[in-house]
């Protein structure tokens, strides 16, 4: 099979330097600008992590006001979430799934330059709130009334933030919904589409669902505060806990659309490192839409001790445990597909088989989550932490990672240097642990989540988190120095950058060129 | 605080990690695991957690160990070819059907404890608990006794930014009170939690929970003590700014001191406080803005 392709030589009209990022419709730029944007947002994110870790290195208060630390436990968890991964997978889709699915373009061209262009925006407004008189938002990223209606000047900015976000993350979901159902090269019938794009497809999907939920939700809190509804306050005739309700029903599934495609990602690099098919795809199509089904009939596993009646806790218990089956189908699947390959570990490969391990260790402690009575004592404390860590960092994080460092080559036409990769690979792996493993013992033996100062006996697991904090914050650095390198030169990187690849997007040369599959080609 | 003024701190982290180094070890690299507390249902939660846990733990010896196994065994530098199969509808089938089973016989232990924590019926005495930013406040039901519980002086001065006290020099830093809820052991307790501003929640590990306190709603909860002792919790809801600064502290007293306390309370009168006025009217939304 053979595409056509076209090289930038025919495009002498198109406008150059800043302008041609601000004007672009190309997926590939596109691409490349939401990944840095979002390689920004975690390093911002990331440094308020640190800020974090460093008041909790001791006890004792000694680097910030509580007040200001609660601003950092908000602003790391917003800009992590809807700055660092979730702009990251629409990236990858913007990237990849024209290439995987054998399109031109995305289908929506000058949406997908809105819907980008609307996150800097955005997280200008957000970021900025932080200097606003009252300081940014303090009350969590979960944003509970009553507490969230004490915020400052910075409370309309938050929602304006959070709507403008949630309307960049819908327009994305559409436009990777109209390419993958309108756009296949003629033969590439549904079940023979990678699992990137199968489970890109199903996210976007969760995503038209719930944004709107959460928009309705800051909308209702917004009108609370400045139009005199009393949608959250009991005094009124509302009630707190409905706004949870709302906030969860988008919550939970907004975390599987964190994770989702993820599961595409490690579906793609384990068969190619094993040199063997992926084991079980259909099942793991069937595990990707069953989780996210049951993914609307979770969420309020997050409020076990909010007080709902006996058989509220009970469904949401059963049906928060059943969900842990297809999570272990993909597990399952993916050890199969390892099972008898013949297995190579170049770092995609490292960050790939790192995913499996420590997500899973994720997925157990959400087992154990589920178990309701446990969970009230569980609950909100940083045996949370340590859960939403290891499936979001170890995870998502790890996956996204991993993409990188598989598609590099494709992207910059270079190959990253392996030896870096490795670096930082062990680091991160290494530091990660050190950071989050301490904090299922801390949150066990009673240390709450959200706290800027601690009592004495938690001391010794804390300054091991924090160094494995700071370990893990600089090990990233690393990475940054990487990718410029292999941008500004390296070996150059076949069409198929990897032995054992398959899939359309090595068809093209690499780097691809500007435009690809003007032609589509047969898939048979 | 500004930004620019916690950057201007962070320079102090140099000083303190060296501060660190010399500072005595008075924490617990050994407190690893949930406590199995002083009643029987917290008993039987540290069960059901220990029985998850090691749930996990055998599945992912498991899972893990075949990884690991293959890692090991099926990598292309030890020359192997690799197999072709993509597919087995019989393991698909074992695999889902296992663990359905085991959740199974997980959730039936689950929810015999769930339906009994839910009862609360049968109590012998009722305290009603409300949050407050940032203390607690605690009515013994038709005893006439109510007061509020803040964390102590001595902490209080030591939490201070730059307060220059050791925390480890505080007697049980952040995790001790002025006045402590004195319950009695052996006795079915009902607590009803509320909230007097913000969600707060009220967490005894101890005693196996934690409970929302939410401002308009009333949350019912029981314990029975088994042993005297002085148990000590937090607050687990962010509630604002000095949500790390209140802390429960329970003393549980043999039923005939409790007697003794509880008369002697009412007689002084001491303690009775203005403020906790026991008024579960909610604030008004003009209260909830103005601050
Ligand atoms: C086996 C599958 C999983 C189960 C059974 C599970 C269960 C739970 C439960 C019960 C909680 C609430 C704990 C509490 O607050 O007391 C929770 C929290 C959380 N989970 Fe999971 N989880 C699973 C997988 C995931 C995945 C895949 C993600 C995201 C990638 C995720 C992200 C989170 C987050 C972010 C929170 C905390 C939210 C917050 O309170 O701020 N979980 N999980
Ligand atoms: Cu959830
Ligand atoms: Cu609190």
């Amino acid at each position: 099979m053979t595409a056509t392709t076209y090289n930038d030589a025919s495009h002498e009209g198109e406008p150059t330097g800043f302008t041609r990022w601000l004007v672009t419709t190309n997926h590939k730029d596109i691409g490349s600008m939401y990944l840095l944007f979002s390689l920004a947002m975690f390093l911002v994110g990331g440094a308020m992590a640190l800020v974090i870790r460093a008041e909790l290195f001791q006890p004792g208060l000694q680097l910030v006001d509580p007040y200001f630390f609660n601003q950092m436990t908000t602003m790391h968890a917003l800009v992590m979430i809807f700055g660092a991964v979730m702009p990251a997978f629409t990236g990858l889709a913007n990237w990849m799934i024209p290439l995987m699915v054998g399109a031109p373009d995305m289908a929506l061209p000058r949406m997908n330059n809105w819907s980008f262009w609307l996150l800097p925006f955005g997280f200008a407004v957000l970021l900025s709130t932080l200097f606003m008189p009252g300081g940014g938002p303090a009350g969590g990223w979960t944003m509970y009334p009553p507490l969230m209606l004490q915020t400052g000047t910075a409370f309309p900015f938050v929602i304006f933030a959070i709507h403008v976000l949630g309307i960049s993350s819908i327009m994305g979901s559409i436009n990777v919904i109209a390419t993958i159902l309108n756009m296949r090269a003629p033969g590439m019938s549904l079940m023979k589409m990678p699992l990137f794009v199968w489970t890109w497809l199903i996210t976007a999907y969760l995503m038209i669902a719930v944004m709107p939920v959460l928009a309705g939700a800051v909308t209702m809190l917004l009108t609370d505060q400045y139009f005199g509804t009393t949608f959250f306050s009991a005094a009124g005739g509302g009630d707190p806990v409905l706004y949870q309700h709302i906030f969860w029903f988008f919550g939970h599934p907004e975390v599987y659309i964190l994770i989702l495609p993820a599961f595409g990602i490690i579906s793609t690099i384990i068969p190619t490192f094993a040199r063997k098919p992926l084991f079980g795809y259909s099942s793991m199509v069937y595990a990707t839409a069953s989780i996210a089904f049951l993914s609307f009939i979770v969420w309020a596993h997050h409020m076990f001790t909010v007080g709902m009646p006996l058989a509220g806790e009970l469904f949401f218990m059963y049906s928060t445990m059943l969900i842990a089956v297809p999570t272990g189908v993909k597990v399952f699947n993916w050890v199969s597909t390892m099972w008898r390959g013949a297995m190579t570990f170049e770092t995609p490969m490292l960050f790939a088989l790192a995913f499996v391990f420590l997500f899973t260790i994720g997925g157990f402690s959400g087992l154990m989550l589920a178990i309701a009575p446990a969970d009230f004592q569980y609950h909100d404390t940083y045996f949370v932490v340590a859960h939403f860590h290891y499936v979001l960092v170890t995870g998502a994080v790890f996956a996204i990672l991993a993409a990188a460092y598989y598609w590099m080559p494709k992207w910059t036409g270079h190959m990253y240097s392996e030896r870096l990769g490795q670096w930082h690979f062990w680091l991160s792996v290494v530091f990660v642990n050190v950071l989050f493993f301490p904090q299922h013992f801390l949150g066990l033996a009673g240390m709450p989540r959200r706290i800027p100062d601690y009592s004495v006996q938690f001391a010794d697991w804390n300054m091991v988190s924090s160094i494995g904090g700071f370990g893990f914050g600089f090990a990233q650095l690393l990475f940054v120095y990487l990718l410029y390198k292999c941008i500004r030169g390296g070996q150059q990187a076949e069409a198929k950058a990897w032995e054992g690849a398959d899939g359309l997007e090595w068809d093209v040369p690499s780097p691809a060129p500007h435009h690809t599959f003007e032609t589509p080609p047969v898939v048979r | 605080m500004t930004a620019a003024t916690a950057m201007k701190r962070a320079g102090q982290l140099t000083a303190l990690a060296a501060a660190l180094i010399t500072a005595p070890a008075s924490a617990d690299f050994g407190l690893l695991n949930m406590t199995q507390g002083v009643t029987e249902s917290s008993r039987e939660i540290y069960g059901l957690h220990m029985t998850i846990f090691m749930i996990t733990v055998v599945i992912g010896v498991g899972v893990f160990g075949a990884m690991f196994y293959s890692i090991f065994r099926h990598r292309k530098s030890r020359g192997v070819t690799p197999s072709k199969f993509h597919h087995s509808t019989t393991m698909e089938i074992v695999w889902t059907v296992i663990p359905l089973v085991i959740l199974v016989a997980m959730a039936v232990p689950a929810t015999r404890v769930l339906i009994d924590l839910d009862d609360t019926s049968g109590s012998e005495m009722t305290v009603k608990v409300t949050g407050y930013q940032w203390f607690w406040g605690y009515e013994y039901r038709g005893e006439d006794v109510q007061f509020l519980s803040r964390l102590s002086t001595d902490s209080d001065r030591a939490r201070r930014l730059d307060s220059g006290i050791k925390p480890a020099s505080v007697d049980n830093y952040l995790q001790n009170v002025d006045q402590r809820l004195v319950l009695p052991v052996d006795t079915r307790i009902r607590f009803q939690i509320t909230g007097a501003d913000v969600i707060h929640s009220w967490w005894m590990p101890d005693l196996g929970w934690k409970k929302d306190a939410i401002p308009g709603y009333v949350n019912e909860m029981w314990t029975e003590i088994e042993e005297p002792g002085v148990y000590r919790g937090r607050c687990a809801e962010l509630c604002g700014r000095d949500h790390g600064f209140m802390p429960i502290v329970v003393e549980a007293l043999p039923k005939a001191e409790f007697e003794t306390w509880l008369a002697n309370r009412q007689a002084s009168g001491e303690g009775m406080t203005a403020d906790a006025d026991a008024d579960t009217t909610p604030e008004t939304d003009g209260e909830l803005a103005a601050r």
